[in-house]
């Protein structure tokens, strides 16, 4: 894979030619797609200076919008995190019809747009929608509120976790819980000392995805969350509103917070990946040369 | 197409694969590379096929210096371990490959009779519209093998050709590989590390030990003549009795076997358990039979000597002989080196 | 092995009060409209020109992910060059920082004024604000989808395959179209799908550069938030409903493609 020595017949692409043309191409169109609003988010939000970036950061609405934006997170991490396994529990260690309908209902979030999922809520706890009359009656407050903003969240990233655990534990099988439930061990115990232990990484790799999704959330949690200022803005949502403003280097010092937090999120990813998780440990989509030998020598 | 190595030598970063291998191998010969994992031999097949290049030396194919010209140009047939059937081609796709890509442009017919022909050839008639998937192991093989006959290669090369199949396919494909060879009389090159299936099939063994050639010559040759303990060893179970040499007689007590090419002095003797007898009374190492194992073919004894000697003995279904019998190992044949 | 009941309940709990129950209600109001309305609505020429240029933007943003996608997996994969651990990590970029933040980057680089915009400007190239603009943060936002099916693909093709396909004769142009390229195509059009279809439904980066143009710049999604600004809850149900139904199709037609495309993996 190294430059072709005269001892290792080029193989498809070694071409000098080829190869210079395409790291470069892709090295170029990589620089302007991707690197360059990383940088353009840096250098907006310290355009003003470092006192007024502080300014624009610890402004009481930014602050409340980072306090929310950690709670939301705080919340539906959590609790995806518990349907994560649960989905991956019972649909890799138990047969029961209506498990690959179960699959793909859970998948449904990644492929429909935010923008739908954030009207669907309104038709359910919205004063149009299915229980809004009820909730109104006993004053209970989802949309426009903390909860709607959670729920919302919880739609989008519903597979994050879930879908890092199931190939794993498939492809784990069941004979290591099988072997400690017949040697007397508990659901439970079996869980945290067998099954936890194997899937930890790439449980932790689903909720660094998770959280990440939920603290950028914009489509779905803009409709949901009325975006009132000071109350319901999450961090995203400030961004726009400073945006809209007119103050362009707040919104790109509000960004920046979340820019910093996509950073570590990738880096908390290669890390993972280094572990073994995510698309190291998730068998390729389709292994089209995995032509079983008969019977290996 | 006759093919010449001349001190061939490949280095893998710091691991010497191939060292200093010179070679001949005769137009429409069909030749064994024999070693153990690690010997050069698999290296060797492939910078004959182009698919490594020698850091040093030649590869001629008849008159022609064929050690930089590209794989593509080389014309060779490879067939590759575990196939590398390509799994989105059907069977005759696949076969029709090498047509298709070629510099020789060819009427669809005209690939299609070929693919037919060679369908027929690997007796694979009616499976040329199965996918890779869709075929047993043996069958693979004889598609990698009609995928590679294909393109008319003046050279074929089999990595481990039975490697990756059931021992009873093995034993049948082998026979038909040896009548394919008799049929098309291409110059032929194989790849093993199992002894049975190179004596079984080669006109001639290469034995390669560390990047070297050990040994070669004819299947009788080097089981009749090995020359070296190596030899011994890698072709079968074998024994090594201390001896001394005298006057080109090698002895084990009063147990004298013929050694006229051994220097005097201390000597080994190799013996394979067909080289040896069992009497209960006579001469011979007297020895202790420990068990007796019973087989369709024959029986083999199993014996200590006194000499502190553990000893497989292969003796006919008849013989007399239980286990704790005493009595005498005897030598019929045996090869005596230096000792080492 | 215990645990059915309770990881189970847990499982259809979540998903039915999560996923099933907020689509049900959207599907349940879209009904509601009667087939004359809901026709009226979803064919208005405001709703087709945003289906036009959202497919339209979608359907360019892919195809350029399709042929990047793929060029970049085959450098990670195949080359070494200095940075390339850098370049394999930032590749993910785009699903990690928010779409709000790509939003606004995006717009300030290929604004009028921005470092790009500028530039392009000169020879007469509009970005923000046109259709341009919206394809810009499409192939933004989507652009990790087909590196990241391709990858693994590439990484794990036997490379026998190729010195194969050498052996008998194959050139570099043949082997890539005739052996790699065909292996190649499930992911592709994984990734492909999972491309068209997160363009289809982004809005976070789009509406910031889009312009927002009724007739011209303006993409579905934003119309049925807008509807829902103006209080008009049925056509934004109607709209939502438009875009949930084409996701429906996107993933049944993906996974027929996928079966097809994989057929000669399945044992007789």
């Amino acid at each position: 894979m190294t430059a072709p020595a005269r001892n290792r017949p080029p193989r498809v692409g070694d071409s000098p030619a080829v190869r210079r043309t395409l790291i470069t191409a892709v090295l170029a169109i990589g620089a302007v797609l991707v690197l360059a609003p990383l940088v353009v988010i840096l250098t907006q939000a310290f355009s003003l200076g470092f006192s007024y970036f502080a300014e624009t950061i610890t402004a009481p609405d930014t602050r409340h919008a980072i306090l929310l934006t950690v709670l939301t997170a705080l919340i539906a991490v959590p609790v995806n995190t518990v349907f994560g396994i649960a989905a991956a529990w019972a649909i890799t260690k138990f047969d029961f019809p209506g498990r690959r309908l179960l699959l793909i209902v859970a998948e449904i979030p990644f492929s429909i747009s935010p923008i739908v999922a954030g009207v669907a809520y309104l038709f359910v706890y919205g004063l149009q929608g299915l229980f809004g009359q009820a909730l109104q009656d006993a004053d209970i407050k989802i949309l426009f509120a903390l909860p709607g903003i959670v729920l919302a969240s919880m739609f989008v990233t519903a597979p994050f976790v879930a879908r890092e655990l199931i190939p794993l534990m498939q492809a784990q099988g069941r004979d290591l819980e099988e072997a400690a439930t017949s040697l007397g061990a508990s659901g439970w115990r079996t869980f945290f000392s067998v099954t936890l232990p194997n899937i930890r990484w790439a449980l932790l790799y689903g909720v660094v995805l998770c959280n990440a999704r939920v603290m950028g959330e914009f489509g779905a949690v803009s409709v949901v969350s009325g975006n009132i200022r000071g109350q319901t803005n999450t961090l995203p949502l400030h961004v726009e509103l400073l945006y809209h403003d007119y103050n362009t280097v707040g919104a790109f010092a509000a960004a920046s917070i979340l820019t910093v937090l996509a950073i570590f999120t990738i880096i908390a990813k290669v890390l993972l990946e280094r572990q073994g998780a995510g698309r190291g440990g998730r068998p390729a989509l389709a292994a089209p040369n995995a032509i079983p030998a008969e019977k290996p020598q | 197409m006759k093919i010449r190595l001349e001190n061939v030598v490949k280095t893998f970063e710091t691991f010497r694969a191939v060292r200093d291998v010179s070679l001949d191998i005769e137009s429409g010969e069909l030749v064994a590379l024999l070693g153990p994992s690690g010997s050069g031999k698999t290296t060797i097949l492939r910078m004959v096929a182009g698919l490594e290049f020698a850091d040093g030396g030649h590869i001629h194919f008849g008159d022609q210096d064929a050690t930089d010209i590209p794989v593509r140009d080389r014309g060779v047939g490879f067939v590759f371990q575990h196939y590398a059937l390509f799994p989105h081609m059907t069977v005759a796709q696949n076969i029709a490959f090498g047509m298709k890509v070629s510099k020789v442009r060819r009427a669809r017919q005209e690939i299609d009779a070929r693919v037919a022909e060679l369908l027929r050839l690997v007796r694979l008639e009616g499976l040329g519209d199965r996918f890779p998937t869709q075929i047993s192991g043996g069958q693979r093989q004889r598609v990698a093998l009609a995928r590679a006959l294909a393109v008319d290669p003046k050279v074929l090369l089999l990595d481990e050709p039975f490697g990756a199949l059931d021992a009873n396919v093995r034993r049948d494909l082998r026979r038909w590989l040896r009548e394919i060879h008799g049929e098309l009389g291409i110059t032929t090159i194989f790849v093993t590390h199992d002894q049975e299936e190179a004596l079984d099939l080669a006109d001639r063994v290469v034995i390669l030990n560390e990047g070297r050639i050990v040994q070669q010559g004819t299947p009788e040759e080097v089981c009749r003549r090995p020359n070296s303990s190596f030899v011994m060893h890698f072709l079968g179970d074998a024994y090594r009795l201390p001896a001394q040499v005298e006057a080109g007689i090698a002895r084990i007590g009063d147990v004298a076997l013929d050694a006229p090419s051994c220097p005097e002095g201390p000597a080994e003797i190799y013996v394979r358990p067909a080289d040896l007898g069992w009497t209960n009374s006579g001469s011979g190492m007297p020895a202790v039979v420990t068990r007796v194992i019973d087989r369709p073919d024959g029986r083999r004894v199993l014996a200590d000597t006194d000499a502190g000697q553990s000893l497989e003995i292969d003796v006919p279904p008849e013989t007399p002989v239980r286990a704790s019998d005493r009595g005498f190992v005897q030598i019929n044949r045996g090869s005596v080196f230096p000792a080492a | 092995m215990p645990g059915l009941p309770l990881s189970l309940g847990i499982t259809l709990f979540y998903v039915g009060l999560i996923v099933v129950l907020p689509l049900a209600a959207l599907v349940f109001k879209a009904a509601s409209l009667g087939p004359e309305d809901y026709w009226r609505i979803v064919s208005s020429a405001r709703a087709v020109a945003s289906y036009r240029v959202t497919v339209l933007s979608a359907f360019v943003a892919t195809i350029f992910n399709l042929l990047f996608g793929l060029a970049l997996a085959w450098v990670l994969v195949r080359y070494e060059f200095p940075g390339k651990r850098f370049v394999d990590a930032i590749v993910d970029l785009p699903f990690a920082l928010p779409t709000a933040v790509a939003g606004i980057a995006l717009t300030t680089l290929f604004a009028p004024n921005g470092w790009f915009g500028s530039i392009l400007g000169e020879i007469g190239i509009k970005v923000a604000y046109t259709p341009l603009g919206i394809m810009i943060a499409m192939a933004f936002t989507s652009l990790p989808f087909v590196v990241r099916t391709v990858q693994p693909v590439l990484e794990d093709l036997d490379p026998a395959l190729e010195e194969a396909a050498q052996t008998l004769g194959g050139t570099d142009t043949s082997i890539f179209s005739r052996v790699i390229l065909p292996l190649l195509v499930p992911a592709l059009l994984a990734g492909v799908s999972l491309s068209f279809a997160r363009s289809l439904g982004e809005f976070g980066a789009i509406i910031f550069i889009a312009g927002n143009q009724p007739m011209s710049t303006e993409i579905t999604a934003l119309l049925a938030f807008i509807r829902l600004e103006e209080y008009d809850y049925q056509a934004a149900a109607a709209i939502a409903s438009v875009l949930l139904i084409t996701a429906f199709v996107m993933l049944a037609v993906t996974n027929l493609l996928q079966s097809r495309a994989l057929r000669y993996t399945v044992r007789n």
